[in-house]
Parts: structure tokens; C-alpha cells; sequence
């Protein structure tokens, strides 16, 4: 049985993934396209020199983040849509330190980052706490905090950070976690520090979850809120918790963001999307910290070799997003997956 | 007052009627207890097909086009969402994941096809929108003629209509009835010989059909193009109004019409005294924290169908 789940663990997100870019080759011949053309093209935008490689490590970097604030409030059994509401007002926070604040980097740079956390964490915090003591199902308030984050943040960027303006200043040095040595080792990449950081967050959430008594009793509460209880554990405390670490690392990717990519932040006429695909991320790597830096990087660089895909193959680069969302479904339906496995070996025996 | 009420009125039902036929579709969606994240996608979904046919049948169907276009909307949208009925009912998926892959897919699908078929992001703008109309007779009415009836959309009217039958509907037959029983309890519903599974595809492929609905007549209202950007959280907006209206489908047509007014305040607060001085950002946020406050039982409490959400799997307890 033990061995079976373990197959099926892997198994699945393969199956998945290659049943997601079959559809895609489908989709793109009977739209008239060439489908080795087309992932070839994928294929280098994502790797094909040391530009496009930097930048696909720039484009996981948040996505594993987010990833990690969706799989870490699956553990308790919480579904946290908020990701993207956090992400952005995480973004937010880090830049506001990053420009107001004047200090030598060694302080300067931890604080925006830590600025970033705490505003996640506390978008996570309200819907853990309305979870928590009156029973609100988390799905439907962070759906509404992204769209509070969203149109409060455009607000306080238009006319708190600048005069009317759609683009704040960028950020000093100081604060900044762009490397002139990555850039200059990938062609003058985007790429920054916050790889480090965000695998750094992976190792933390792995450690908390398979290494720590909190981690023990969050997964308790995930698997059985009542035996939880009747056991002597705090089951509100540990749903709160889950929202608020959820929350922060989301907050972290929108620190990535603002202090490593963009150095700024702007008016944004939607969402960063970032907190979406973090769902997909998360589902893809069955809620595990090593599982959601592998989908990350599948993702990341879907995302970005869709890049070279108009240019190489005339193929639009929303194919990519298909693709994506046809993998969620498969996975999500993973139960006819495993019943085909199980009919074939059947079959076998 | 009067000039403001005749500007405001109509421009509330202008920016609501999408908002109510979408909330609607939740309405059913919920009801029978499939949760629907997805609505958001369906609006995508509706708005794409409605300017796309739109923009392909105009010459052959004349002033005929904006009304087929959102009948074919309604269609596709239904035949859409059976992607999510079939994920989270016979496969039992989780039904947020499923929705959130339908918001997806309907993006992605509509922008790929719009660059295929029109080498480009955005769609022409349709040579065939809906027009404002008088309603005659009614029109004519001294002081409610000229704010209800002058210078309104008729699927504005379509659409308080519909939640009128759908509340007939859910809540005065034995169709109704089973629905809302299947949502509420799946198991007692199966042992009184309610087809749980059927009861659920139905009511999922009805929110496709107004969420369709919904979109198709937002785009040919309000944008009159199709883009990755027409649809930016109008279905989630809806999804709050059926919150907000305690998955009553009166009740979300009400709180659409609130929805609809907050929105129109932003548009048209400028002429109105009170409201000239309140910052934007706070009528744009409104809907979302008033949902939250009713959530959290400021507003009364606000009590979701009891089976929402959960798969049923028939013979397991």
C-alpha cells in the first residue's frame, strides 16, 4: 500500500505533465503550427544560452515562494488563493523600506526583506484569524484580500509613494538584491540573489513540516481537527499559524520581485499572477518542499521559453498557460490516473 | 436628486445586469454544492465567444447579431463548464483546484485563439454592440418613465428577470427542491432516489450557461472587444454577490445591484455632493470588504450550503 501511494506520488505529476504537453502539441498543429518547432522554440528560450537560463532562474525564484505559501497551508488543510493579494502587498511593503529607509546594506537589505514578510503575513493572518474563531472558509476572503491588496496598493502607489505617477522610484543599492556577478555571468540577466533566498525558504519549510513539533501538530491538524483537539493541541493557534508562514512566503516572492527583479513596483492593471501559478506549483509538487522547487522550475521555464515561441514558431505564448492549466486539471483528477495505473497492472499480473 | 438618480440608475443596471446573470449561475452551481471558483473563467469564456461570433456573423445577421451572439455565448459557456462538472463530480477532484484551472484555461484559450485567428492581442472593436433604448409606453411614465426606462439596456431588464425565474425555480419546484438538497445533504437526497450526479451537472452546466450569459453581454455592453484584460475579476465579483446574497438568487441579484452601484459611484460620483469627496480606492474595494463583513457575521451570518465543496461518493459515509 505505502509503496503504491509513493508510485503514485511520482507517477501522477509525470503522467501529468506529459498528458499537458501532449494537449499542447494537439492544440498546436490543429491551430496550423508545428509542434517540434514550437518546444523546440520552448526549449530555448527556457535554456538555450546563459541569458535565457538566468532568466529562467529569475522567473522560478518567486514561483517557488509562492508555491511554498499554497503547499504550506495545504498541510493544515487550509486552501490559500490569497497568495497572489499576498505576494503583491509584499512587493509593496519591501520597496516602501527599500525607498524610505536610509541605512548601510547590511541592515538596510534584511529589513525590506523582513518588511515584505510581515506584510504577508499579515495578509494571511486575517483570514486564518476569521477561519480560525468564527469558521469562515478561507478560500472566499482571500479572494477578497487579493482584490483589497490590489486596488489599495495601486492607490498607495499613486499617491503615497509617488505624485500621481504609475512607477515608483527605484530602490538604492542598498536595498537591492540584483548581483552584477550573476548578471554578468548570464549575459545581463534579471537573475539575483532571491534563488538563494527562495531555496533557503524551501529548507525552512521542510525542516518545520518533517523536523519540528509545530510542523507535527500543523499536519495534525490538516489530517483531523478533532483528534487534534481532543489530543491537547491548539487547533485555532496552528490554523492562524499556517496563514501567517503561508502568508510570509508569499510576501517573500513579492520581496523578490520588487528588490531583485524590477527594483520598483508599479500600477498594476491585474494581477501579478505569481500567486496563481503558485496553486498550480503547489499541486504539481504534491504539497512537498523538494516537489514545489521542481514544478517551479518546470514553470518557470514554460513560462519563459514561451517567450522565444511567437518570435521561433509563430506560436502565441498563451499555449503555455493551456498547457499549464490542462496539467492542474490532470493532476487534480489524479484519481482517473490512478485508476488507469491500477486497471494496467491488473492487466499485467 | 432627480438628475442624479437618472444618471446613476441606469448606469447601476448597466454595470450590474453582467454581474447579476454571472452571480446567478453560481447561485445553481452552489446550490447542488460544487463549488465554483471557475465563474470568472466562464465570463471569460462568454465574453470571447460573444465578440467573436459577433465580429464573424455581422454582416449575414444584421441587428439580429448582439442577441444570437449571446445566445451562443450561453451555449459554448455551458458546454465549457461540463470540463469543470466532469473533473469535480465524476472524478472527484478538488472543486477550487478545478475552478481555478478553468479561470485558466478560458484566458489562454481565448487569447490563443484570439492571436491565431486575428494576428493580434485584442479583437476589432463589433460593429454590433447592444444600443441604449427607451422602452415605449413605459417611457412615457412621469418621473420613474425617464430614470428606469429612458436611456436603459434591455438585458439589464433581462437579467432581473432571470433571477426572478431562478428563484422560481430553486425554490418552488420539485427540481428545485432536489438541487438544493443534493447541496445541502447528498447522502439522504441518494436514498430518496435523487440522481446526486445528475442533480450536479445539471446545476454546474447552468452556471456555465449564465456565467456565458454574463460575459457575452459584459462584452457587448461594456468593452466591446475581447482581450486577456476584458474580464479582470467580474466573476469573482459575482462569486462575492452570491456570498454577499447568502446563495439566494434574489439575494445575489441584490447584492449584484449593490455591487453594480458601488462600481457606477466610482464612474459617476464626481456630479453627486456626498460622495464627490470619498477616495476612489474605497468604492473600488467596497464590494470585497462589505463580503467579508458579512462572512464574519457582521452583516448576518452568511451560511453556505452544507455539502458545498465536498465530492459525494456514493456508499461512503
Amino acid at each position: 500500500m505505502t509503496s503504491n501511494k509513493k508510485m503514485f506520488g511520482i507517477l501522477v505529476p509525470i503522467i501529468s505533465v506529459l498528458l499537458g504537453l501532449i494537449a499542447g502539441a494537439i492544440i498546436m498543429l490543429s491551430s496550423g503550427h508545428n509542434p517540434i518547432k514550437g518546444y523546440a522554440a520552448l526549449w530555448n528560450g527556457a535554456f538555450g544560452d546563459s541569458y535565457t537560463l538566468g532568466e529562467t532562474i529569475r522567473r522560478t525564484t518567486p514561483l517557488i515562494l509562492t508555491g511554498l505559501a499554497v503547499a504550506f497551508a495545504f498541510k493544515t488543510g487550509l486552501f490559500n488563493i490569497g497568495a497572489e493579494g499576498q505576494v503583491i502587498v509584499g512587493w509593496l511593503a519591501a520597496v516602501w523600506v527599500g525607498l524610505v529607509i536610509d541605512a548601510p546594506m547590511i541592515i538596510h537589505l534584511p529589513l525590506a526583506v523582513l518588511a515584505g514578510i510581515i506584510a504577508g503575513g499579515i495578509w494571511g493572518f486575517l483570514p486564518g484569524l476569521l477561519k480560525a474563531k468564527i469558521g469562515v472558509h478561507e478560500v472566499i476572503v482571500t479572494i477578497m484580500m487579493n482584490y483589497i491588496a490590489l486596488y489599495s496598493t495601486n492607490e498607495i502607489i499613486r499617491s503615497v509613494l509617488t505624485d500621481q505617477k504609475t512607477t515608483s522610484e527605484t530602490i538604492p543599492q542598498t536595498a537591492s538584491l540584483a548581483s552584477a556577478w550573476l548578471q554578468s555571468l548570464t549575459f545581463y540577466s534579471r537573475l539575483h540573489y532571491g534563488i538563494l533566498i527562495a531555496l533557503l525558504a524551501a529548507f525552512i519549510m521542510w525542516f518545520i513540516i518533517e523536523r519540528t513539533t509545530y510542523g507535527y501538530e500543523l499536519k495534525a491538524v490538516g489530517f483531523n481537527q478533532h483528534a487534534s483537539n481532543y489530543s491537547g493541541m491548539n487547533v485555532s493557534k496552528n490554523i492562524i499559524l499556517s496563514m501567517v508562514i503561508a502568508g510570509a512566503f508569499a510576501g517573500l516572492a513579492g520581496a523578490m520581485e520588487g528588490l531583485g527583479t524590477y527594483g520598483n513596483i508599479s500600477v498594476m492593471s491585474g494581477y501579478t499572477n505569481l500567486g496563481f501559478d503558485g496553486i498550480a506549483v503547489a499541486l504539481l509538487g504534491s504539497n512537498n518542499a523538494f516537489g514545489v522547487v521542481l514544478a517551479a522550475i518546470l514553470f518557470g521555464a514554460l513560462k519563459e521559453g514561451a517567450g522565444e515561441m511567437p518570435t521561433a514558431a509563430g506560436v502565441p505564448t498563451e499555449l503555455v498557460d493551456i498547457i499549464i492549466a490542462l496539467i492542474i486539471f490532470f493532476v487534480a483528477s489524479s484519481y482517473m490516473i490512478r485508476w488507469a495505473i491500477l486497471r494496467f497492472k491488473k492487466e499485467e499480473n | 436628486m432627480f438628475d442624479a438618480l437618472q444618471s446613476i440608475i441606469p448606469t447601476v443596471l448597466f454595470y450590474s445586469a453582467p454581474l447579476i446573470l454571472t452571480a446567478l449561475g453560481g447561485v445553481f452551481s452552489e446550490r447542488s454544492g460544487v463549488v465554483n471558483i471557475g465563474l470568472e473563467g466562464l465570463m471569460v469564456m462568454g465574453a470571447f465567444i460573444g465578440i467573436v461570433f459577433n465580429l464573424t456573423f455581422s454582416d449575414a445577421l444584421g441587428s439580429w447579431t448582439p442577441w444570437i451572439s449571446i445566445v451562443v455565448a450561453t451555449i459554448i459557456g455551458a458546454i465549457f463548464s461540463l470540463i469543470h462538472a466532469v473533473a469535480s463530480i465524476s472524478f472527484n477532484a478538488n472543486q477550487v483546484v478545478s475552478g481555478v484551472a478553468i479561470n485558466m484555461l478560458a484566458v489562454g484559450i481565448g487569447v490563443y485563439l484570439t492571436k491565431v485567428w486575428y494576428g493580434k492581442g485584442q479583437t476589432d472593436m463589433v460593429d454590433q454592440p447592444f444600443y441604449t433604448t427607451s422602452i415605449p409606453v413605459l417611457a412615457d411614465i412621469p418621473i420613474i418613465g425617464p430614470i428606469f426606462f429612458e436611456g436603459i439596456y434591455i438585458t439589464s431588464y433581462i437579467a432581473l428577470i432571470l433571477a426572478f425565474v431562478a428563484w422560481y425555480i430553486l425554490y418552488k419546484t420539485p427540481f428545485g427542491l432536489r438541487l438544493r438538497a443534493v447541496g445541502e445533504h447528498p447522502m439522504a437526497a441518494d436514498t430518496n432516489g435523487i440522481k446526486v450526479s445528475r442533480m450536479r451537472y445539471i446545476a454546474v452546466i447552468l452556471s456555465g450557461a449564465f456565467g456565458g450569459l454574463g460575459g457575452s453581454v459584459f462584452a457587448l455592453t461594456i468593452v466591446s472587444n475581447f482581450s486577456g484584460s476584458t474580464i479582470v475579476g467580474q466573476g469573482f465579483m459575482a462569486l462575492a454577490a452570491v456570498i454577499f446574497g447568502k446563495w439566494h438568487p434574489l439575494g445575489a441579484m441584490g447584492a449584484a445591484l449593490f455591487f453594480g452601484f458601488a462600481q457606477s459611484l466610482s464612474v459617476v460620483s464626481a456630479g453627486i455632493p456626498l460622495l464627490e469627496n470619498i477616495p476612489q480606492v474605497f468604492l473600488l474595494i467596497a464590494p470585497y470588504v462589505l463580503t467579508i463583513l458579512a462572512l464574519a457575521g457582521f452583516i448576518g451570518r452568511a451560511e453556505a450550503p452544507r455539502a458545498n465543496g465536498e465530492p459525494y461518493i456514493k456508499g461512503s459515509r
